[in-house]
């Protein structure tokens, strides 16, 4: 599953989408996860304004967007009613939505697809709360394989002053509350972090990362990024 | 949920491991066929059967999650869907009925009527061109039922029960989006064509209990109870509390 060459031709990870043909797919698509409080939102903004200015159309994309189901999606987190398979497939559905609608069409008019998370993350969170591998990779045979995808990786403490600098809270989700890994919320935040940090590790074995050290400054970072974007880029 | 397993080749296998480490208490009965195989009055008079004996019954249908409901419909309105979207918002209506209420009402130890199950989600999300493997997948974290019961009629006979009474069909029950005719009976009977042929296929891999579904009400409901009776230990299923 490891990724060939930048210029190789797109794939799907699994049986894809019917009557897509991946050969059509002739734009970039460049994936940027991480934690919430990693910078990946202000990085996606950077590169995005970066990648314009050299005259480059972009089209970005993240979770729980779709036109379909992310406003219905957000109604249910904030009431937590739904059980985890339930909630896997909302997320694949709010996914599919996106890919079919935005990503492919995107990608087959040349234009580059920045993506503010893709499903690493929603298999990490599936997978942590005991979801069964193997289904979880099935369903995600949907996706397109990313050009380059980058992990911001950033150690849980300074995760969590970032996310006090940002909210002066912790969020609900993010601190997977819903686990029962602790009734102290800043225990819980750090244990889970630390849980989808190993998930990533695990994947990057599978999948073949860019890890980025994020607990630097966002303009080091940024830096770090462009010039291994640059790599990915037609030649002018 | 269901521990890993190696092998991708039988869907079934996580859950029927987790099954065997720790059984449910109840049992699962679902009913399969076309629109028009006659397959919800069964299960209705099957379910009044039950209920009269003093049994724990619990009944449920397809695309009835009180939370994914009215985003399908609206969706199916406003024509979103594309077949993985179909397939995915389906299943996830499943998923929550199946967590909310199918498979803890089996811990219970009820009895549990599916009208429509997994089976009804392949037939059709293949037929509209998904991949047979990725749906099978899709949907392994639910048990196989103790008994299928797959109402068998020919084309023609589900055809005019229904089309008989010149009905409004609705866009996605009639293959619309599948392109198959401009005319919606005419795309009705060709859609319902092609189910069909997937139900046939389904009906030895997944034991179908086939019940000649051109038969008198009267007659097909004897066969369903008797098979249920002998299938099922039924008085273990009564109600342990007074009521």
């Amino acid at each position: 599953m490891k990724r060939r060459a930048a210029d190789s031709a797109k794939r799907f990870y699994g049986k894809g989408l019917p009557d897509v043909n991946p050969e059509s797919l002739k734009g970039k698509l460049i994936v940027i996860e991480g934690p919430d409080g990693s910078g990946r939102s202000t990085q996606v903004e950077f590169i995005k304004a970066w990648l314009e200015s050299r005259g480059h159309a972009i089209v970005d994309v993240g979770l729980k967007r779709s036109n379909l189901v992310s406003k219905q999606l957000s109604q249910i987190l904030q009431g937590n009613v739904l059980n985890p398979v339930t909630l896997s497939l909302f997320y694949a559905t709010d996914f599919a939505d996106q890919l079919e609608n935005i990503i492919v069409p995107a990608l087959k008019a040349g234009f580059m697809v920045l993506a503010d998370r893709y499903i690493y993350t929603l298999m990490a969170r599936d997978i942590v709360r005991g979801a069964d591998r193997p289904w979880v990779e099935s369903i995600y045979g949907m996706a397109v394989v990313p050009d380059v995808v980058f992990y911001l990786k950033i150690n849980p403490k300074p995760l969590v002053e970032r996310n006090f600098l940002k909210n002066a809270t912790l969020n609900y989700w993010e601190s997977g509350m819903d686990l029962g890994l602790s009734r102290d919320m800043f225990d819980s935040f750090i244990r889970y972090q630390r849980l989808i940090q190993a998930e990533f590790m695990r994947m990057h074995a599978i999948y073949g990362f860019n890890i980025v050290d994020a607990n630097r400054s966002a303009r080091r970072v940024s830096l770090e990024l462009q010039a291994k974007i640059e790599n990915l880029l037609p030649q002018s | 949920m269901t521990s890993r397993t190696p092998s991708l080749k039988n869907p079934d296998s996580p859950v029927r491991a987790a099954l065997r480490e720790r059984p449910v208490e109840g049992k699962l009965i679902a009913v399969e066929g076309l629109d028009g195989s006659g397959k919800s009055t069964q299960l209705y008079l099957l379910k009044r059967w039950l209920e009269m004996q003093h049994l724990k019954v619990f009944f449920t249908e397809w695309n009835s999650s009180i939370i994914v409901k009215n985003i399908t419909s609206k969706a199916k309105k406003l024509k979103l869907l594309t077949p993985t979207t179909f397939s995915l918002i389906h299943c996830t209506d499943f998923a929550d009925r199946y967590e909310r209420q199918i498979l803890p009402l089996l811990r219970a130890g009820y009895l549990v009527l599916c009208d429509r199950y997994i089976y009804t989600a392949f037939a059709r999300d293949i037929t509209r061109g998904c991949d047979p493997g990725w749906v099978t997948r899709l949907y392994r974290f639910a048990i196989p039922p103790d008994i299928t019961f797959f109402f068998k009629t020919p084309l023609q006979v589900a055809l005019a029960r229904i089309l008989d009474g010149r009905p409004n069909l609705k866009y996605h029950e009639a293959g619309m989006d599948l392109s198959l005719s401009a005319d919606i009976y005419e795309s009705f009977k060709i859609f319902q064509g092609r189910i069909l042929d997937q139900y046939l296929r389904m009906v030895k891999p997944y034991a179908f209990t086939a019940i000649d579904a051109r038969r008198s009400i009267e007659e097909q409901q004897k066969e369903v109870r008797k098979i249920v009776s002998e299938k099922i230990d039924l008085p273990a299923f009564k109600w342990k509390v007074k009521r």
